[in-house]
């Protein structure tokens, strides 16, 4: 932690060549063969991705059934099938395949969070990644970032935003896993259901978490797009250098 | 080499090939290329439109056979003497709220005294039920949540003969898999026989205290607290104890069998 922020604050007072000699230096050799991504993290983040997408879609079409507030999600934007061929095949409009979705998905949803869940916790990559987040550490990226000036030279450092943002979506993650179980189950599991101030409450968390998703994908998906060496890290495990070192090639 | 048939529309001489098989590689790259992109592109756009992704065969299969695995957990999760919550009087909703598959002027009249329950299957007595001889039965009150697999739910009060004590009656083969219910309108569903043996499945004939109103499952209806809505098909006329898999109109429809809550 301390390192980062020294690096912080030699970066804001060096000249943009300096700057560039510093990011050169702080990847050294061994840094840049070390995989940032392992290689679960990275299979269990594909794997999630797909989840995700699955369970979103056919969520939105299940949803349009019986709208929890006024407004359905267009159709061709939801998984569950075309209208008008459901209806031909099946008389139904398709809620039938977005069910079928919902409950597929779901095992892959849960098992492969398992698998992500258990190993970050037995290496303790959670807490070597994610904490501590503080207040000073939040204020201090927030104000970088709006000037411009947050690094991203070492993608194996989360800056405290980063920290932030991963523990609140791993939190709606297993939100909505236990509404979910609490809207599946709530005679079976109604414990879970109480939990969630009833089934109708149940329901309302299990929206807003998909709410929380959506607008993280948002973020997610545009900051990897920026920073396109984030993406390179989650396929092959390793990051390109921010900054080709010229003397060394 | 196909043999071409001389066409005033096509140029007697060929065109000349010379540049295209110079350049061959390039060519093949360049499509290659555009291909791969294209399928990507392809790929992506099917995933976002969702559009018959669902309906193929291979998906379709995929699909079937999670439903049927999620058959069977809960069929583990489901605890046969486990019941669902009951709530005080306050809190019935009058009259309940309407849901068929067809709308309300639809709901079909049942004439009460010509109406008979048949009933088929692995049964002992299958001497088919008028409704005078149903209403003589022992009667039981539930007052639970029904819950809809739209996502909507209220609490009702329905009062009718326990599906058990019916079957017991009839003389069903207890050890079959299945109940299998048709209705007058042309609905149909099934459940398994633990659920159908819980003690709150019902042969449900009142709903608040008052006989059922047609919209609601006159002259009787299935009730089952401990499964979705849909699971619970009204105005019946027939029932089935069977081993083989009857389905149902929404089950057909791709929404799972056991639905249980």
């Amino acid at each position: 932690m301390r390192r980062s922020g020294m690096e912080r604050t030699n970066l804001l007072l060096t000249t943009s060549e300096e700057r560039l000699a510093m990011a050169s230096v702080s990847i050294a050799p061994v840094q840049r063969q070390k995989k940032i991504q392992p290689l679960i993290v990275r299979i269990t983040h594909w794997i999630n991705a797909v989840a995700m997408f699955i369970m979103i879609g056919s969520g939105w079409r299940i949803f349009n059934d019986s709208p929890l507030f006024p407004f359905i999600f267009h159709p061709d934007i939801t998984l569950g099938g075309d209208v008008q061929l459901s209806f031909e095949k099946w008389q139904d409009s398709g809620m039938g395949g977005a069910l079928q979705w919902h409950f597929a998905g779901m095992w892959l949803l849960v098992l492969n969070g398992l698998v992500y869940f258990a190993y970050n916790f037995a290496t303790g990559r959670f807490r070597m990644k994610l904490l501590p987040v503080t207040l000073t550490g939040l204020l201090g990226d927030i104000g970088d970032a709006l000037r411009f000036k947050l690094a991203h030279d070492d993608l194996s450092v989360y800056n405290h935003v980063q920290k932030l943002l991963y523990i609140g979506v791993l939190t709606l993650g297993v939100l909505v896993v236990l509404s979910g179980l609490a809207i599946w189950k709530p005679v079976q599991l109604w414990w879970l259901t109480d939990l969630f101030y009833g089934f109708q409450g149940a329901r309302w968390v299990h929206f807003f978490c998909m709410t929380g998703f959506v607008l993280f994908l948002i973020v997610h998906v545009a900051l990897a797009v920026l920073v396109p060496r984030t993406i390179v890290s989650m396929i092959t495990g390793n990051a390109p250098p921010a900054h080709a070192p010229k003397e060394r090639e | 080499m196909r043999s071409v048939t001389p066409s005033p529309f096509r140029p007697a001489k060929s065109v000349d090939q010379t540049i295209l098989k110079e350049n061959r590689k390039l060519v093949e790259s360049i499509e290659r290329r555009a291909f791969l992109r294209g399928t990507l592109s392809l790929g992506a756009l099917t995933m976002l439109t969702g559009c018959d992704v669902t309906n193929k065969d291979a998906t379709q299969s995929v699909l079937r056979a999670m439903s049927a695995w999620n058959d069977r957990v809960q069929a583990f999760l489901f605890s046969p003497t486990r019941l669902a919550r009951e709530y005080p009087a306050s809190k019935v909703m009058r009259p309940p709220r309407f849901n068929a598959f067809y709308g309300r002027e639809m709901v079909k009249d049942v004439d009460p005294a010509a109406w008979k329950l048949e009933l088929a299957g692995m049964i002992g007595d299958k001497r088919p039920w008028a409704l005078r001889d149903i209403h003589a039965l022992p009667e039981v009150t539930q007052r639970t949540r029904h819950v809809c697999v739209e996502g909507w739910d209220y609490i009702g009060e329905w009062t009718g003969v326990p599906l058990k004590l019916f079957l017991e009656r009839v003389g069903a083969d207890m050890t079959a898999k299945y109940v299998g219910f048709k209705c007058i309108d042309g609905y149909s569903g099934s459940i398994d026989m633990a659920s159908a043996l819980h003690p709150q499945t019902q042969l449900t004939t009142k709903y608040g205290g008052d006989v059922l109103h047609k919209d609601f499952g006159f002259p009787i209806r299935l009730r089952v607290a401990t499964k979705l809505g849909f699971k619970s098909p009204k105005q019946i006329v027939a029932m089935e104890v069977t081993n083989s898999y009857p389905g149902g109109y929404w089950e057909n429809r791709r929404y799972n069998w056991f639905s249980g809550i």
